[in-house]
């Protein structure tokens, strides 16, 4: 018994030491990380961020050196409250904030560094950095911002802010405090154009002193430049388009057909783009962010879905004529709209009947389309069948699905099918008769319009379009094929005739009339939309979108564009003048009809969105009176340089 | 002639085997914690590591000459070894050299000797020399208190050096009393005092007082035959809470600022969040970074001189007291649980060897070296992964320094000497 208690103790300490150093070592460390290591410093290097340029070598994105205070929490040096005072008012933040910023970076993490203050001043920079080893666990960390060379384009160009934690957890290349491509191109060629960051390790002795590099180097990294890109954008055309939709809500898409790069993609109400840059940022991000009415962040460009109204007839004409169901000749009667028995199902406005396709076409009867639709519907044996052959030819332009290209936002919109109406109204429990709105494209029918302009795109080249994108080069690299590769819908070719006709008649007999651009043909496509909203639980109507669907000229169309005003009442009223504005500017280089222009910039729409939340009944299209604004968009105008 | 070829042999090489992994561990770490860049000359007397590879060379010289001296000679002169490692403590009062606050170093130019080092083998020998006396009984008081006479002298000659590190090592021999014949219940006192100054500092007297008298009145009552009087209880009860209230006097004032500290992080004493920061900033930086170097090591370590914490240098006295945490971030806990194992496997092998031993003074002094060397390994291995409060003694065979490693060279190849002669004495 005796002989046992020393050694019964030393095989007990033991094993208690091997406990510990299991504990320590293996249970609850999560093995050994470089970057969770304070011994080795890490410095990062932020590579140039590529540069932004438009179609015609325009800069619009350039960098701004930038200085973050980064902390260390455990490495933090106990300092006096003198030092902690200087260190606040270097800073321009108070003692309370300092402790607060401290707190929340020791519970993210006391060994990885995080942001303190952001985004200094440049002389801020230069008095704090004569200073800084003063602050032990602090150091400044250089980063580039965005400075823009224009302020306009904000949807397109997007911004850079800093990346959140979920970022950090799916892409282990991002550390807190990196910024990364948030909106627009900076998000969708984000790896273009951040490049790669280049890193350095350091290895620290205790007193933080750097005593060389760590293995000789061996893991370092060299900085890999962003690249620059060049966007299909017109800066131009945009900040035409951008200054034609101030005072309206709505989007403009303008495309090129022979390649489908954008040429401008306004979205309005927009904002500078430089309010998301610096320290600011998140002030001003959070105050679009949270203008639930005016929706500045939400791109109608490319993100709203709109009932297509009277441009997608275009399209029931192309499928009727591929169909087979009536020929350019056939005449329909129209009685202010279309009955079935004695029940009107849908009404018209007043033109001359009966009319053949063309007039159909430019005077936009309703009962012609109806008429159409119908018989492609009931082409075949059961409405959903039909209502599939329908929806396919539909797709096969760009309809009712993602365009899957390289913009960062988008919408579905909505091709409905057999299937959509059998869930509706039960299995074959529904008829052509049903549905007749998508004849007009009221209905289920929903379109961005994005999804419109490359309509028009694909009927102007006649049966093929390409994917719209908005890459026109990346220094040193070839863009996707896939952006020029052409897609052709379910139309034959020799279809598309007579419909481009109908489409040129529009402006030059039809509801377009009066927007003709001497020396250029247009072809184009007016559109009204009903539009309903709920106010207190009731669903109440506004005024009509007013719509607008073109390319020219007619022979070669060198632009397709869609124009959607929100509440503008009736497809020639806004979106048809700033339709025909838009394309005389980018192929003539200047405005002729300034007066157009004129009523254009001094026209404003804000009354009209403002009545639904007034909380007063209010009246809606023909009753109303136009907002009248005072010319400083005139005078804006009359700048030459629109750019800046 | 044939017998005197035999009994050369008769060393344990098993002892010396593991002796020389230690060693030899032990320098490739002490490089690894002492290097500053790249090593050129491993001989350069200018850096700690340079040094040891000389200690090292010197310790082989030092072994041929203990293994060469007759077994014998260790006990009829163990008196005299005691005797002038004593007057070596003494005379630190005044030739003595003072190193960070404690008078423990004597100077020959450029070498300093630590005489407290070699104190702890003089002593083994006395303390065996003692008990193995025909006239000795362990279980007498009056042996009991001469014996711890022996160690109490150069205890508190080290106490008084302000070296208490080093004197907490003489409790090891509490072990070779218990082995000797001291009766049971010092074992059950012993674990009673250290259980009342726990409870005491953790918990306060009162809690103290309650639990102390629960655990002594139940024996009373539960005890029917032979309890005594309730007196005797009583008067038990109230030395048990006095020695509680006095460890806890001690602790206020008795104790140095730093010792208080060291107890107060080690206990968790500190409930202010602000001073308990405060406290660990100033005390506790050596322990905090010992065990992340330790962490960081992981199941294998970062690998030989490959240790960033290590080569930073950002564990304080790495080299000595702190040398088993860069076994822990360079060769993981595979590395350090190997050292671990040798250390145990060395004890129990001179404890195995001291039972084997025919001779009492040899028992006794293998149990003396089992005990130092198990004390040493357990309060610094301990230490550095924080799990007993700071106290500054080196690791055995491992921690960088001369004295020390001669030391307990000396210590245990004086055993290895005794072992080897087992079979002259019958």
């Amino acid at each position: 018994m005796r002989k046992l208690l020393l050694l019964t103790t030393v095989v007990l300490v033991g094993l208690v030491f091997i406990a510990r150093l299991f504990y320590l070592q293996v249970y609850s460390s999560s093995g050994y990380d470089i970057f969770e290591d304070n011994a080795i410093k890490k410095e990062y290097n932020y590579p140039k961020r590529g540069y932004v340029y438009d179609r015609n070598g325009q800069l619009l994105v350039a960098n701004q050196p930038s200085y973050d205070v980064m902390v260390i929490p455990r490495e933090v040096a106990p300092m006096d409250s003198a030092t902690i005072q200087e260190f606040c008012k270097l800073l321009k933040i108070t003692e309370e904030e300092y402790d607060k910023k401290l707190r929340r970076a020791t519970n993210y993490s006391p060994r990885l560094s995080s942001p303190f203050v952001q985004q200094l001043s440049k002389n801020d920079y230069a008095v704090l950095q004569e200073k800084m080893r003063k602050f032990e666990g602090f150091y400044i960390q250089k980063r580039s911002l965005r400075s823009y060379q224009t302020t306009i384009g904000a949807n397109v160009l997007g911004d850079i802010g800093e990346v959140n934690r979920k970022i950090i957890a799916d892409q282990p290349y991002y550390r807190l405090g990196d910024l990364i491509g948030k909106q627009g191109v900076e998000k969708t060629y984000e790896q273009t154009l951040r490049g790669v960051k280049g890193i350095k390790f350091i290895q620290k002795d205790r007193f933080n002193k750097n005593i060389g590099p760590y293995k000789d180097g061996i893991f370092d990294t060299l900085p890999k430049p962003g690249k620059d890109i060049t966007l299909t954008i017109d800066a131009e055309l945009q900040a035409y388009g951008e200054l034609l939709m101030k005072h309206k809500r709505g989007g403009i898409i303008a495309l090129d057909p022979s390649s489908g790069e954008i040429l401008a993609m306004v979205s309005g109400p927009s904002y500078n783009p430089n309010l998301l840059v610096g320290r600011d940022r998140s002030r001003n991000f959070s105050k679009l962010y949270t203008d639930t009415i005016a929706k500045p962040l939400f791109d109608r460009g490319l993100q709203a879905q709109y009932p297509p109204g009277s441009p997608f007839k275009v399209i029931n004409a192309l499928i009727g004529l591929q169909e087979g169901v009536v020929n350019t000749n056939e005449r329909f009667t129209c009685r202010m709209g279309y009955y079935y028995g004695s029940r009107r199902l849908t009404g018209c406005h007043h033109h001359r009947s009966p009319v053949a396709m063309n007039d159909g076409i430019a005077q936009s009867c309703n009962a012609y389309f109806v008429n159409v639709y119908r018989r492609i519907i009931d082409k075949y044996e059961d409405p959903g069948k039909g209502m599939n052959t329908w929806a396919n030819h539909a797709k096969s332009f760009g309809l009712g699905n993602y365009l899957n290209n390289d913009l960062s936002v988008g919408s579905k919109g909505r091709i409905p099918d057999g299937d959509y109406y059998d869930r509706a109204y039960g299995d074959n429990r529904w008829g052509s008769t049903y549905i007749v709105s998508n004849a007009i494209g009221q209905g289920e029918v929903e379109a961005t319009p994005i999804q419109l302009a490359n309509m028009a795109a694909a009927i102007g080249n006649r049966g093929y379009y390409y994917t719209p994108h908005i890459i026109k080069n990346i220094e040193g690299e070839t863009i996707d094929p896939k952006y020029t590769t052409p897609k052709y819908t379910t139309i034959d070719k020799q279809y598309f005739e007579p419909v481009v006709q109908g489409m040129f008649d529009v402006y030059n007999k039809g509801t377009a009339a009066t927007l003709r651009v001497p020396g250029i043909d247009i072809c184009g496509k007016t559109g009204t939309a009903e539009n309903f909203v709920r106010i207190d639980s009731l669903k109440t109507q506004l005024t009509d979108h007013s719509i607008f669907v073109a390319f020219a000229p007619k022979e070669n169309p060198k632009i397709a564009i869609a124009v959607f005003v929100e509440n503008g009442y009736w497809g020639s009223r806004f979106a048809g003048r700033m339709a025909s504005l838009m394309i005389e500017k980018y192929i003539k280089g200047h405005i002729t009809r300034t007066d157009l222009e004129r009523w254009i910039l001094t026209h404003s729409l804000e009354n009209e969105y403002a009545k639904p939340y007034s909380g007063e009944p209010f009246k809606i299209n023909g009753e109303t009176t136009l907002q009248v604004i005072d010319n400083y968009a005139i005078e804006n105008s009359n700048q030459s340089n629109l750019k800046q | 002639m044939l017998r005197e070829n035999q009994r050369r042999f008769k060393f344990d090489w098993i002892t010396i085997i593991l002796f020389l992994l230690l060693v030899g561990f032990g320098y490739l770490n002490i490089l690894s914690a002492s290097h500053v860049g790249e090593v050129t000359n491993y001989f350069d007397t200018s850096e700690l590591y340079g040094k040891q590879l000389i200690f090292i060379g010197l310790t082989f010289v030092l072994i041929v000459l203990i293994l060469s001296f007759e077994a014998k000679f260790y006990e009829r002169f163990a008196s005299i070894i005691y005797l002038v490692a004593i007057l070596a403590l003494i005379g630190l009062f005044i030739f003595g050299k003072d190193v960070n606050g404690a008078r423990s170093w004597y100077g020959i130019g450029s070498m300093t000797i630590q005489p407290s080092e070699f104190a702890k083998f003089a002593t083994s020998l006395a303390v065996a020399k003692y008990i193995s006396d025909l006239q000795t009984n362990m279980q007498t008081l009056k042996d009991q208190l001469r014996v711890t006479a022996i160690i109490f002298i150069p205890a508190l000659l080290i106490l008084l050096q302000n070296d208490a590190g080093s004197t907490i090592v003489y409790l090891a021999f509490f072990f070779v009393f218990y082995r000797e014949g001291l009766q049971q219940v010092y074992l059950i006192i012993a674990l009673s005092l250290i259980i009342l100054a726990v409870l005491g500092l953790k918990f306060g007297i009162a809690v103290t007082a309650v639990i102390a008298s629960i655990i002594i009145l139940s024996t009373y009552f539960l005890r029917k035959k032979k309890r005594g009087s309730i007196l005797q209880y009583i008067v038990v009860l109230v030395v048990s809470i006095g020695f509680s209230y006095g460890v806890k006097l001690f602790y206020e004032h008795g104790l140095k600022a730093h010792q208080q500290n060291r107890i107060s992080l080690w206990l968790r004493l500190e409930k202010d969040p602000a001073k308990l920061e405060k406290m660990k900033k100033e005390e506790a930086y050596n322990l905090i970074q010992s065990e992340q170097a330790i962490s960081s090591g992981s199941w294998t370590g970062k690998g030989f001189l490959q240790g960033t914490r290590t080569t930073g240098k950002f564990v304080p006295e790495q080299e000595t007291d702190y040398i088993f945490s860069t076994v822990g971030e360079e060769w993981g806990f595979l590395g350090s649980s190997f050292v671990v194992i040798l250390f145990v496997l060395l004890i129990i092998r001179i404890l195995y060897l001291a039972e084997s031993q025919k001779s009492q003074f040899s028992r006794v002094y293998g149990y003396g070296v089992a005990s130092i060397l198990f004390i040493h390994f357990t309060i610094n291995t301990g230490m550095v992964m924080g799990l007993i409060p700071t106290v500054g003694i080196p690791l055995p065979f491992f921690s960088y320094g001369g004295s020390g490693l001669w030391g307990f060279t000396i210590l245990l190849f004086i055993f290895i000497k005794l072992d080897s002669n087992k079979i002259n004495e019958w």
